[in-house]
């Protein structure tokens, strides 16, 4: 393996569940809600993986029920903001708290156990490809599963009449409701997805990022999720494109220190957050296509009138 | 079965006043169930998280020590929101204003004039109130999502207070270990009552800073101005009131506290400049921030209540042996439910069953 | 008869008060950073209180508080313990060190004891172990195992301690192959697994293939054993994660030091001091050494007997710092406040020491 492949793969691990995490707060944001709680939901599917892979030894039941985890834990949050239209801002920071905790009070007899990792499942012919081989079709369940994502948001988004729809709820959920569409009943559905992508970004994180179950271990991932929404617009492609960039930047600067430059490393580490808010300016300032992408009721409750 | 909500035409009273206790009574009992499930009588369990550490004068000063930045922070914070401002960021802010705020005792130690401390308060307010004002300044000239951009400067302000403290303000006499500077007597905040326990003075800048606001929102044009624009930015242009400068104000007024609480605690409990100077303070505050109702009042309470849980976290891990991380899940279980509760404020809660007449769960 | 009677029922009633005042447990506190199953440096202090409370069973009692934030949280810790009638309070992060001094004044009837720290008083002692001892054995196997004469090395934050097991690690290296060189990511963290998890890549990446970590998760010893490469483990026997990838560990036994102080303590001869004890003293022992060649495994176990013995220090000239200077003369040894300060490398350090 060359140092550009073995770069690149390692790029591909810390970007795979930012582009999920993202991928489902994209489609939840798009309906016009904002939950703030997917840190919270990436470390219930840690936790949840990883202790069913330790309990049952399989890793794809784990990877299974951590998505599960974050779609259940997902409703928590649906039920207090569409059906008790709490404030999405405080009950997706409760959510966070409460995902943390409640994670750290699960894992506890998980924690310094060896576990099972999630093996890369090469498809036949296509591994053969030089670059591309290894780095694409010689991969885990869930980096699949990720990119399947980003085409299947991307069709369902703009191709199919239920997409049509969200969106339509995420501009307008007044009108759309006019139309007969049922506003809290998409909304439940589009909550319920991104908790579980938030599900499986974590089960990434403790079954091949990382095969163990360490407190905390979503480490901020949560946050940076949402800002790449934003940083993309609302555009399933520039998710995939910013997670990447991310991922590139996480770990660049890791070779940048082992390669001896001089930065202090604290720089160096602040590096991809002042990039995050860089590119949120620029992609911020222009008014028209930021507005043209966002969905005009995110984050306001929706209460029908009878 | 279904539940569907149903407006009140004008807010009930009888549940504003009513429904913290209702909350605060439902996490008390999904607290016992989950003592309960984990193997704990749960009186103990709640008495040691809830009564024990008031049953002592030093406890209590602790407790004021941890409430003062949350209270400080969080008063800042319900400025902020209510004027639909959302700073996520006031930990960043905390530190730089800790940083500011040490630049004094750090850089120009040999001064020891009576005058220090008072300046080293004004520069964290005015270090904490700077930093808040980059995601208000993105905000208006650029559109920049202000969540996001405060909350990228937090990890940057923490990176920055590390690479401070093992860098440039590296203690000469430290031995090369990550810390600045220790404060000299003249840069220390005073404690109120030193016979009986350590708080200082940094509980008294939260009462004020409570009261101040409180009559701030009650009574004055300004409050005034945060409501109308928070509810709806049209109407407030209507009024001539201009938001731009609402998302100034709102981010220096939160962010200047958050610096003043930062500062607070280094001169007040620290005494010099760590790499990690606030377990969480700038975050834990936003929950606080909510649970008192965005009313400064309220938030005082709920300052008190939310560190007493932390307290409780440790009595409870010694005497009976819980797990640490149910402080946590605590606060979250809380603020789910004044969250929840809340909503019982401004709207009838019906059940409904499919095929037969409604029920009307409560109707007051 | 009536006297034998009182007499007996006196001693009777001594011994019975004896046996209540020996039932009243002498409490001995623990204050930890972290959780302590972590893996790596609080679970190796719960091993050691674990032990000390197995020593001496009913005689003490041994509360413990995790995940204490250093900083205002942490005095607020240790006071709870010294309230609570806590004979001996353990405080085990150099985060610590302020915080306890600060409790120490208020209650000198209590004794405390901190880790990593550089400061005393007349009731609280410092305790540290000497790591680079481990270091440079590991150093040494490092110089007859890597194929490529480069080891990685995650580190976590630039203090002395740290420094010194980089430059001893690369002394070790360099007596066997003295073209060694050390690659060093720096993290910034005690533990985030996550990001050593990337750092252990990208040192192998960048063509490292022995890796050694001065951070406490198992993380890069999983990436090493996924990589195919050797590692060292750190602070506890990390064996279970890469069963053949470790190489040996250093294992922090404290243990032996709490049983100590506290004997000290029901002795009544406790008094203030500052240690620094090495391998001769157990409080840092070296995990079996596995994955290696026979004459490797000799050659360590050598080096670990000479350091035992003091026949060999670490740090004894020629040594040259970075910049090609000198450093130590031939035969100087260098003295523990040089040490206990370190802020330089020594040559073949492929970095810039953060400043």
């Amino acid at each position: 393996m060359t140092l550009i492949e073995a770069v690149l793969l390692t790029v591909t691990t810390a970007a795979t569940p930012l582009l999920l995490a993202a991928m489902g707060e994209l489609v939840v944001e798009r309906s016009g809600v904002l939950n703030l709680g997917v840190e919270g939901m990436i470390v219930m599917g840690a936790v949840v993986a990883f202790a069913t892979a330790q309990v049952t030894g399989n890793p794809y039941l784990g990877a299974l029920f951590g998505a599960v985890a974050g779609c259940v834990f997902s409703l928590l949050f649906g039920f207090l903001t569409l059906t008790l239209v709490t404030n999405q801002v405080a009950t997706g920071l409760a959510l966070t708290i409460l995902g943390l905790g409640l994670s750290g009070m699960i894992g506890e007899n998980f924690v310094g156990e060896a576990g099972v990792q999630l093996e890369p499942i090469a498809i036949p012919l296509l591994d053969q490809l030089p670059l591309l081989g290894p780095l694409i079709f010689n991969q885990d369940l869930i980096f699949y599963l990720s990119i399947l994502c980003v085409v299947g948001v991307s069709w369902f988004l703009f191709r199919t009449r239920l997409g049509l729809q969200l969106r339509a709820i995420g501009d307008s959920h007044g009108s759309a409701h006019a139309l007969g569409i049922s506003v809290i009943k998409t909304r439940y559905c589009a909550v319920m997805f991104g908790g579980a992508c938030a599900g499986l970004a974590g089960a990434q994180l403790s079954l091949v990022y990382t095969p163990q179950w360490v407190e905390n271990m979503s480490a901020g991932r949560g946050w940076i999720a949402l800002a790449l929404v934003v940083f993309a617009s609302w555009r399933p492609l520039r998710v995939l494109a910013g997670a990447y960039l991310f991922g590139a930047v996480t770990i660049g600067q890791l070779h940048a220190q082992a390669l001896g430059f001089g930065i202090p490393s604290q720089f160096l580490s602040a590096l991809p957050y002042l990039a995050t808010i860089l590119v949120l300016v620029i992609i911020s300032r222009n008014r028209r296509l930021t507005l043209m992408n966002t969905p005009a009721s995110l984050g306001q409750s929706f209460v029908p009138d009878r | 079965m279904r539940i569907e909500l149903e407006r009140r035409p004008s807010h009930s009273a009888l549940f504003s006043v009513v429904s913290p206790f209702i909350a605060l009574g439902l996490t008390i009992i999904a607290g016992a169930i989950m003592f309960t499930a984990l193997g704990k009588n749960p009186f103990d369990a709640l008495y040691s998280f809830f009564i024990e550490p008031l049953t002592e004068m030093w406890s209590l000063h602790e407790l004021a020590i941890k409430a003062a930045p949350l209270i400080l922070i969080a008063v800042g914070l319900s400025v902020c929101f209510r004027s639909n401002n959302w700073n996520i960021g006031a930990e960043g802010q905390f530190i730089i204003g800790g940083i500011v705020g040490a630049i004094l005792p750090v850089m120009f130690h040999q001064w020891d004039s009576f005058l220090v401390l008072p300046i080293m308060l004004i520069m964290g307010i005015a270090g904490g109130a700077a930093y808040a004002a980059i995601p208000a300044l993105l905000k208006t000239r650029f559109n920049t999502n202000e969540i996001l951009s405060s909350l990228m400067l937090v990890y940057v302000a923490q990176l920055f207070l590390d690479w401070l403290v093992r860098g440039p303000w590296r203690n000469p006499e430290g031995f090369n270990f990550p810390e600045s500077r220790e404060f000299g007597p003249e840069a220390i905040l005073p404690e109120i009552l030193p016979a009986s326990g350590r708080a200082d003075l940094g509980i008294i800048f939260a009462i004020v800073a409570t009261l101040l606001t409180w009559f701030m929102m009650s009574y004055m044009l300004r409050g005034f101005q945060v409501s109308v624009l928070g509810q709806s930015a049209r109407a407030g242009k209507f009024a001539g009131f201009s938001a731009n400068k609402m998302v100034f104000f709102a981010f220096l007024f939160s962010g200047g506290l958050a610096g003043l609480a930062g500062i607070s605690e280094v001169s007040g409990s620290i005494e010099q400049l760590q790499p990690v100077i606030s377990p969480g303070y700038g975050f834990t505050a936003i929950i606080v921030a909510f649970l008192g109702r965005l009313n400064p009042l309220g938030i005082f309470a709920a300052g008190l209540v939310l560190a007493l849980t932390y307290l409780g976290g440790e009595a409870a891990q010694i005497s009976i042996g819980l797990p640490d991380k149910i402080a946590r899940v605590f606060q979250g279980f809380l603020l789910f439910f004044v969250l929840a509760c809340d909503t019982l404020i401004h709207y009838r809660v019906r059940l409904k069953f499919a095929g037969h007449a409604e029920l009307a769960e409560e109707g007051a | 008869m009536m006297k034998k009677l009182l007499l007996a029922l006196s001693t009777a009633a001594v011994m019975s008060f004896a046996a209540t005042a020996a039932q009243a447990a002498t409490k001995v506190c623990f204050v930890y950073v972290g959780s302590k199953t972590d893996g790596g440096w609080t679970q190796a202090h719960d091993i050691g209180r674990q032990e000390l409370q197995n020593h001496f069973g009913d005689k003490i009692e041994t509360p413990y508080l995790e995940n204490v934030a250093e900083g205002p949280d942490a005095e607020r810790a240790i006071e709870r313990f010294a309230r609570s009638g806590c004979e001996l309070i353990f405080t085990t992060s150099f985060g610590f060190m302020e915080p306890t001094l600060d409790v120490a004044k208020k209650f000198p009837k209590v004794k405390f004891e901190h880790a990593t720290g550089y400061k005393t008083a007349d009731n609280m002692a410092s305790y540290n172990s000497r790591f680079y001892e481990g270091r440079y054995i590991q150093g040494q196997i490092a110089g007859k195992m890597s194929k490529n004469g480069v080891a990685g090395y995650i580190a976590s934050f630039p203090i002395p301690e740290v420094v010194q097991g980089i430059n001893s690690f690369l002394l070790g290296a360099q007596s066997i192959n003295p073209d060694f060189q050390i690659k060093v990511v720096w993290v910034n963290s005690w533990f985030d697994a996550g990001k050593e998890a990337d750092a252990a890549k990208a040192l192998i990446d960048q063509g490292v293939d022995i890796l050694t970590q001065h951070t406490d998760s198992t993380a890069p010893m999983q990436v090493a054993a996924d990589r195919g490469i050797k590692a060292f483990g750190q602070a506890s026997d990390m064996i279970e994660a890469g069963p053949e990838t470790q190489l040996t560990a250093i294992v922090d036994t404290w243990g032996a030091y709490y049983i100590k102080r506290t004997q000290a303590l029901l002795d009544g001869t406790w008094e203030t001091q500052s240690t620094w004890d090495g391998l001769v003293d157990g409080i840092l022992t070296m995990a079996p050494y596995t994955n290696m060649p026979d004459d490797v495994k000799q050659l360590a176990m050598e080096t670990e007997a000479k350091i035992t013995t003091g026949e060999l220090k670490p740090f004894t000239g020629p040594v040259m710092k970075q910049d090609g200077s000198e450093w130590l003369k031939a035969d100087e040894v260098a003295d523990d406040g040089t040490l206990l300060g370190m802020n330089f490398y020594v040559k073949g350090v492929d970095d810039k020491l953060p400043q």
